[in-house]
């Protein structure tokens, strides 16, 4: 069996699985946030009852990050529903953006999105954070209300984005009705060039597949490239399988897994190995140091490009940050280009977490960018990488152009429906905001 | 829901992701708030860019659409997990979208939620026909069939995902299959 084909099947409580099978699996880590979280709570009272209890409140964890410094008050309302809920249910695991458990979350838009808002607990970006904290383990199920739960696919667990109602399902059973995917291969070889980095992997996967090549699939990263690119190498991979149409990414598990895995939780989990008989749909090699800087073109992600290809296209501004690409290692790859030189264009940077804000301000990396003309916010978040509310730190509001390491760009992705979204690493972010328009980052390094 | 829906239909193309269905400012509505439910529709498919697509599928101060079928090309309900996408169709009036393909947790949440029939066919309908046509579908025989020229066209059975939208939605499927209380 295949790595998703295993952990299904033990989730399933039987000996083997095939794809096509629909099988009740059971949930180890449900995820929701402020957007799909006040929903799921909706489904649940309706289906189970007004005093209905949830299977298992330390297995649920909610983490607001989506619209939270803004000042649009339903989303305001959205943080305090999910409060009430944790409160009500006794829920374990809830990063609130405010320190009072009673408390109503307001933000003040007279201090504004740059200055820190946010309590003790706050955790930031919903994917990121559950790796942070240790709720992603290998081997186990974790199924979350956005579509990006696939990242935690990196630590060699299945991984995927769920709706309301199926989550609303989860709360009250814990169990779900799963369809094991078919599984596709990618066997990576070698190491990435200088310049080149996991986003680029990815983008060029993902224009080799085409933007539904993943649909209703697992997507397996495995061989010796796989294992050598760090954790947050292999988020940023795993985290964009859902945009070729994957069900999950996923690698295996492996020493540097273990390690991150261990530091952050001391729960106990029971990994998933590749079997020496694996069946594929798809199999293919792919050469890590042969791949170059790579941009996915305006609108959509398997709308592929070399970096050095695309010259031509003028920009109106840059963003960094998201749950694949506001990572600690992304900004100290866009510093490394940067290097006390200023930027062209608006350039907004989002940290992930509030450790990635500590980690940057502890190293003087943030106060680089800051000097170097790079507007950062000290509040994580999506922020625009959705668009969100029209107050959104970063948000488009008119049809701009903008390069992003981000993880979509389909039509008003970052706000303005005629906006255009073009999709690279941190690298060739960092370059094109120094030159405004396109840049292979290898010029500057 | 019945066996036969007939109506006008609305045509879009390839991709259209959860962002044109219901862009992501919107997303601050909740669903299962009744009032919130009915302004989700008055949204559905605001998204999608003006050049493109000048006529709206639901027109400005309304809540609910003429077009009860949208017919799309490749890869229709990519992107995010909102299953507020599903929900605002279902809450302008949407009844089937037939696409060639769709994107996986759009149509699970289609099937989970009950609020519409995702099918697909192997034919591009989007490119011949137009906003406005009328087609009836017949789930009992897996066709559409174009009213004004009579041509029938076949459409691919619901497969695994029949059961549970006959029963209304996972949760009824759960009930009667006896996974959860009835």
């Amino acid at each position: 069996m295949t790595l998703t084909e295993k952990i299904l099947a033990r989730a399933a409580g039987k000996q083997s699985v095939q794809p096509g099978d629909n099988v009740w699996a059971n949930v180890d880590v449900l995820m929701t946030h402020d957007v799909c979280g006040p929903g799921t709570i909706g489904v649940f009272h309706r289906e189970f009852g007004k005093h209905a209890k949830v299977w298992d409140p330390e297995k649920i964890v909610i983490i607001p990050d989506h619209y939270i410094f803004t000042a649009d008050q339903k989303c305001n309302r959205n943080v305090d529903i999910l409060r009430e809920f944790v409160r009500d249910q006794g829920i374990k695991h809830f990063y609130d953006v405010i320190d009072d458990p009673n408390g109503r979350w307001v933000f003040d838009p007279v201090k504004g999105n740059y200055q820190r808002q946010y309590g003790a607990r706050y955790a930031g970006v919903c994917h990121t954070a559950l790796a942070a904290h240790g709720h992603t383990r290998p081997g186990e199920v974790l199924l979350g209300t956005d579509s990006h739960t696939c990242m935690a696919g990196a630590f060699g667990e299945f991984a995927t984005g769920i709706g309301n109602t199926d989550a609303g399902f989860v709360f009250g059973t814990g169990k779900l009705l799963l369809k094991v995917p078919e599984t596709m291969r990618f066997w990576l070889e070698g190491q990435l060039q200088k310049g080149v980095m996991a986003k680029d992997v990815i983008l060029h996967v993902i224009g080799a597949i085409g933007f539904d090549g993943a649909t209703y699939r697992a997507m397996q990263f495995e061989g010796p490239g796989a294992h050598s690119l760090s954790m947050d190498d292999r988020m940023t991979i795993a985290n964009m399988a859902i945009e070729a149409g994957g069900k999950n990414g996923i690698f295996e598990p492996d020493d540097q897994t273990f390690a991150y895995v261990n530091a952050r939780t001391n729960k106990s989990y029971d990994p998933a190995f590749c079997d020496k008989q694996q069946q594929f749909v798809y199999d293919k090699l792919f050469d890590l140091a042969a791949l170059e800087p790579t941009v996915a073109c305006h609108p959509n992600p398997g709308n592929r490009k070399l970096a050095k290809q695309c010259g031509d296209i003028a920009l109106d501004r840059a963003y960094i940050g998201s749950c694949t690409g506001g990572k600690t290692s992304d900004f100290v790859a866009f510093a490394e280009v940067v290097r006390g030189r200023q930027v062209k264009i608006p350039v907004f940077g989002v940290p992930a977490t509030p450790e990635v804000l500590h980690e940057l301000q502890a190293s003087g990396v943030w106060q680089m960018l800051v000097a170097a003309g790079v507007q950062m916010t000290e509040n994580p978040g999506c922020a625009a990488c959705l668009g969100g509310p029209s107050d959104t730190f970063g948000r488009m509001d008119k049809p701009q152009k903008c390069i992003s390491a981000t993880n979509r760009n389909f039509p008003g992705r970052m706000g303005h429906p005629d906006s255009q979204v073009f999709l690279a690493s941190p690298m060739t972010v960092a370059a094109s905001a120094l030159t405004g328009k396109i840049t292979d980052p290898r010029e500057f390094l | 829901m019945s066996a036969i829906i007939r109506g006008k239909i609305f045509v879009v193309r390839d991709n259209i992701d959860t962002d044109q269905i219901i862009p992501a400012q919107y997303l601050n509505l909740v669903p299962t708030i009744p009032e919130e439910y009915a302004k989700l529709g008055s949204y559905a498919l605001c998204g999608l860019p003006l050049a493109e697509y000048p006529g709206r599928y639901v027109a400005d101060g309304q809540t609910t659409s003429p077009y009860p079928i949208v017919v799309a090309g490749r890869n229709f309900g990519c992107g995010s997990s909102r299953e507020h996408a599903p929900i605002a169709l279902g809450a302008a009036g949407c009844k089937a979208v037939v696409a060639e393909g769709f994107a996986r947790i759009f149509f699970r949440n289609c099937v989970a939620t009950g609020e519409l029939f995702p099918v697909e066919t192997t034919v591009r309908l989007c490119d011949t026909l137009r906003t406005g046509d009328e087609v009836e579908l017949d789930f009992d025989a897996n066709t559409l069939r174009v009213v004004s020229t009579g041509k029938v066209i076949a459409l691919k059975p619901l497969g695994d995902a029949k059961p549970v939208i006959e029963a209304g939605g996972i949760f009824e499927y759960a009930r009667r299959t006896g996974m959860i209380k009835a």
